[in-house]
């Protein structure tokens, strides 16, 4: 009788927890070809911008993980930013995630024409 | 046993591979796009600034550099400007000069010594910067500082230049255009304002390379450091004092 309680209960909060919490719909903006596949982008671009931040102030190297461009291409059409809403692309996933973001204390969220060198450099 | 052998053994494999993969495909990919050059301590950026040239009350520079920054341009005391226009009198002669004071770019940086975190550095070309990921904003660098060239920044900032981030908290001076010079150009904005409103005061240049127009009129004209007594070697020098 009590591992039958059990089972119920267990059941019970099965079917609680599969009520999954939805994918945020993200708006990527302009898109288009990414640096790296966006799955293992996903993973690592963190990482991947932290590593890049060192060597482009330490050493002046417009690198290919350049913030400035994700913005270009991710900022959404609609306010012209990765921020926003929670369909933006930066803030979107971020608050999906729960994890804070505070590249943007600092760092513009907006697209800016930048120098054609910049944007040759890194194609 | 051995099994459990084997499967540490695959994952440590497995891991080294993962390693090796990712490493020479960045180097591949960095030979292949052509990135810009790290900067070279066979370059030195300076500045020569003629103070015969600069004209009392213009301040052409101070604005050429809050716009290509994104600076506010207040004057106030907690309000952030990288070049201050100065005017200093002689009290035995009665000559006033005026100039446009800034980060002096030294060789041996008193911002850099005295901060614990390694933010302010010097890159290898000789630029002085704050790198604001590690700046937790003690200011220790502003008061090291003998040319007070540095300002805190004390409000949350919006709308920054996507290629100059600046933030609350943290400390910042002039960068002598970094922005540009990792573009390839070879002028900042202040000294391009300067010549445009037709003074040519300042005069900005790789000190290292005895071609450019900044050496070859330094080894000509005399000019000066300032507080040269301090020994820092600024790459900024001074002419008409």
């Amino acid at each position: 009788m009590k591992r039958l309680a059990i089972l119920a209960l267990f059941a019970l909060f099965c079917g609680t927890a599969s009520a999954e919490v939805t994918v945020p719909h993200l708006d990527i903006g302009k898109g288009g070809h990414c640096v790296n596949d966006p799955k293992f982008m996903k993973i690592n671009h963190g990482d991947l911008l932290k590593k890049q931040r060192t060597i482009t102030v330490h050493q002046g190297v417009i690198g290919r993980y350049s913030l400035i461009k994700c913005v270009n291409c991710h900022a959404s059409r609609v306010n012209n930013s990765v921020l926003g809403t929670n369909s933006n692309f930066c803030q979107g996933c971020h608050v999906y995630a729960a994890v804070k973001i505070d590249c943007f204390e600092c760092h513009s969220s907006r697209p800016e024409t930048v120098s054609e060198t910049l944007t040759e450099i890194g194609k | 046993m051995s099994e459990e052998i084997g499967r540490r053994d695959f994952l440590k494999g497995s891991a080294m591979l993962a390693g090796l993969a990712i490493a020479p495909g960045m180097m591949l990919y960095d030979l292949a796009h052509g990135e810009n050059r790290p900067a070279s301590s066979a370059v030195r950026w300076g500045m020569l600034i003629d103070t015969s040239q600069c004209e009392a009350g213009c301040d052409e520079c101070v604005k050429a550099c809050n716009k290509e920054n994104g600076l506010p341009g207040g004057t106030g005391p907690t309000d952030e400007q990288w070049i201050r226009k100065v005017e200093l009198k002689n009290l035995k002669t009665g000559k006033v000069s005026s100039l446009p004071m800034m980060c002096q770019h030294c060789a041996e940086p008193p911002c850099v010594d005295v901060c614990p975190t390694g933010a302010s550095f010097k890159r290898a070309d000789g630029i002085v910067l704050v790198d604001r990921h590690l700046c937790i904003g003690c200011r220790y660098c502003m008061m090291a500082c003998p040319y007070k060239a540095r300002s805190f920044v004390h409000e949350p900032i919006h709308d920054q230049k996507a290629e100059v981030p600046r933030g609350k908290g943290t400390v910042e001076s002039c960068t002598l255009c970094v922005q540009r010079i990792d573009r390839g150009e070879s002028n900042t904005a202040c000294a391009e304002a300067c010549a445009k409103a037709g003074h040519k005061a300042i005069l900005f240049g790789n000190l290292n390379d005895p071609n450019s127009e900044i050496a070859k009129r330094i080894k000509e004209v005399s000019s000066m450091q300032l507080r040269a007594d301090l020994g820092l070697d600024t790459g900024l020098h001074y002419e008409g004092l």
